[in-house]
């Protein structure tokens, strides 16, 4: 953001340059700016203590927002991914008792049907993502609160609760897990047929449908993969917590997902999907937080910074958009 | 083969005949997908009258409409924005910020308790409307930065979130929880915003615009409409609206509840789509919204009627009639194309 003040006075052909830079990588400069800002200013940033618990405090994030910006990238949104959460929340504790495996099985098998359903809403019945995902935004958590009686419950299982707090090589297994995810995700987009298609859909649905590419399957399958990483996400949230709460588990997190992906330059249209900007928007919100935090700002004065963050993010990628 | 052998003038009589019918489906189909939600809301009163006999009674209908007012004037915002083929994230918040504004302005008297909350959620309104027209930038995201901005302020304003602003003007209170005709107060000035509302719509150049720009923006351009203009209205309606539904609120509850309002964009959004309004614009109407969201406070009464159904049941039920509604939308709208 500062580059750009700097440079416009410039003559046109540098500011055309910074214009389509800017978009690009303005989110890294920006995460650049503020670790330094915390590394000079802020007592104890650089210490393995707050790194680590930055990291496992945004890895869900980056898990939902993986699967929001597949979605997004159709020209869709998901805002049933908190629900989802909550769901697979509520299923760990009752299926437990079965074994660790079994209960992680019901969980992801819930994300496939919530995502079978929002994909089959949308690609089938043809209705708009918003209102398609809405429907299971409102009835999710309501079905996961029916499920955990309204409870909160807690959860003692060493296995579940190594892959919330336990480490491997001395990083989280969190932070593990949302990093193998992020490779996987960005391989499936930069080098699958899947992928190739996905963006298609997102840039020309109907010039892709006459190309041949099964369109409907295309977008049941992102919706579904969309569901599966928040119901991921949703059973290390869980493991972490050590208790179920359905009615916590996921909160807004739909809004924090959606703000990482239009941060990381993946724009609403479609056609294009930042798989490495995403994960960037979500560690560049999480910086925000923790630095305004850690200088005794308020919640209320973060929540404004980040409003303003978000116009603008998107601001900036719609000055390509138009060139 | 006998059958394809038809002479000329029948088979003229065919088609004529299946036009006609054709064209009796597209009028039914027509009427239900516009009156539909009304259809439903009706069948649902009915039913609920038969089965819980509290149900019947005036005051619940009392009760139940004015539950819905404020829901009510958020999503006649929302309708006005959907139809320019917008929408507005930022209402929720709105609301609760609108709430908090006339509750802490009340200790000045009944005209600063409804004129404030106007004024700020109107100016988040004109911020929302200004960076839609004229930055081109998309509602989803303007009026999502609009909700973090308007909840960020709203914490501010009561101490983030641990002050609750109580009503202390007598007047202003008695809005709230006073009757006339046994109907509260902010039923009926629901009902006049409303009616100005419709008139608005239907009656007007600025109506005609706001399905235009709906329609499609280019043509609307073209034929003179002021697009951008229309566009800064509607969001600013919209958060009027939601602010004075935060006053509504707040002369009922008697306080600033800083608490309540997340998830009511959705609601509203639930509400406008219920009653047949598109969300790809250009189309929709007011009386839809009203049986929207009535339908959304019949349900939720209902629920109540039964006794302890957790509130959970409540939002499972609530998620799968929305997706009920509008599946069957879409299947009519569908039907209507292919005939």
């Amino acid at each position: 953001m500062t580059t750009e003040a700097a440079t416009a006075p410039r003559p046109a052909l540098d500011l055309a340059r910074v214009r389509a830079w800017l978009p690009k990588y303005g989110v890294y400069v920006a995460i650049l700016v503020l670790v330094g800002y915390n590394v000079l200013f802020t007592p104890n940033f650089l210490t393995w203590g707050n790194l680590r618990i930055q990291l496992i405090q945004v890895a869900p994030i980056v898990i939902v927002a993986l699967g929001m910006a597949l979605v997004i990238g159709t020209e869709g949104i998901d805002l049933s991914v908190g629900s989802v959460m909550a769901l697979a929340a509520a299923l760990i504790p009752l299926y437990l008792g079965y074994g660790v495996l079994a209960a992680l099985l019901v969980s992801l098998l819930a994300g496939v049907v919530v995502g079978l359903i929002n994909g089959t809403l949308v690609a089938r019945v043809g209705l708009q993502p918003i209102v398609a995902t809405l429907a299971l935004f409102v009835g999710g958590r309501g079905l996961a609160l029916v499920i955990s009686n309204g409870q909160l419950k807690d959860v003692r299982n060493e296995d579940l609760i190594f892959l919330g707090s336990g480490d491997l090589f001395g990083i989280p297994m969190l932070v593990w897990i949302a990093a193998l995810l992020v490779l996987i995700v960005a391989f499936v987009v930069r080098r699958t047929v899947f992928g190739r298609r996905l963006l298609a859909v997102g840039g020309n649905r109907p010039a892709t449908e006459l190309a041949g590419v099964p369109v409907k399957r295309v977008l049941i399958t992102v919706y579904v993969i969309c569901s599966v990483l928040a119901s991921i996400a949703g059973l290390l949230a869980v493991a972490r917590i050590q208790s179920s709460d359905a009615s916590a588990v996921g909160l807004l997190i739909e809004l924090s997902a959606i703000t990482a992906v239009v941060v990381g330059g993946t724009p609403l249209t479609g056609g294009k999907v930042r798989v490495l900007g995403t994960v960037a928007g979500a560690l560049l919100m999480q910086l925000v937080v923790a630095t305004m935090i850690k200088h005794n700002l308020q919640p209320s004065t973060t929540e404004m910074v980040q409003a303003v963050i978000i116009l603008i993010a998107v601001y900036v990628a719609r000055e390509r958009k138009s060139r | 083969m006998t059958q394809q052998m038809t002479s000329e003038p029948h088979a003229a009589a065919v088609v004529a005949a299946d036009e006609r019918r054709a064209q009796r489906t597209d009028r039914v189909v027509g009427l239900v997908q516009r009156q539909g939600a009304l259809a439903v809301l009706i069948t649902v009163v009915i039913i609920a009258s038969a089965v819980f006999p509290n149900f019947r009674s005036y005051d619940n209908a009392g009760t139940i409409l004015v539950a819905a007012a404020p829901p009510a004037l958020i999503a006649l915002g929302m309708t006005f924005v959907i139809i320019t083929g917008g929408i507005d994230l930022s209402v929720g918040s709105l609301y609760v910020l609108g709430g908090v504004v006339s509750a802490y302005a009340s200790r000045w008297g009944v005209i600063p308790a409804f004129l404030l909350p106007l004024a700020v959620c109107g100016l988040i309104g004109v911020v929302n409307g200004l960076l839609i027209a004229y930055t081109r930038m998309a509602p989803f995201i303007v009026t999502l930065a609009a909700l973090l901005g308007a909840r960020g302020l709203m914490r501010a304003l009561s101490d983030e979130g641990s002050t609750t602003y109580l009503v202390t003007n007598d007047a202003f209170r008695s809005f709230g929880t006073g009757t006339f005709l046994g109907i509260g107060y902010p039923v009926w000035l629901v009902v006049v915003v409303f009616a100005l509302g419709m008139v608005l719509l239907s009656r007007t150049r600025f109506g005609h615009a706001v399905y235009a720009v709906g329609g499609s923006e280019d043509a609307a351009s073209l034929m003179g409409v002021a697009v951008r203009r229309t566009k800064v209205w509607v969001y600013i309606m919209s958060g009027l609206l939601a602010g004075l539904a935060g006053a509504i609120n707040a002369a009922k509850l008697g306080s600033g509840v800083t608490v309540l309002g997340t998830g009511m964009e959705l609601d509203a959004i639930a509400a406008v789509v219920i009653g047949g309004t598109l969300l790809t614009g250009g189309a929709g109407t007011i009386a839809g919204t009203i049986a929207g969201v009535l339908l959304l406070g019949v349900i939720q009464n209902m629920i109540n009627q039964v006794g302890n159904v957790p509130s959970s049941y409540q939002q499972v039920i609530s998620g799968a009639f929305l997706a009920v509604v509008v599946v069957a939308q879409t299947y009519l709208v569908k039907l209507r194309r292919v005939t």
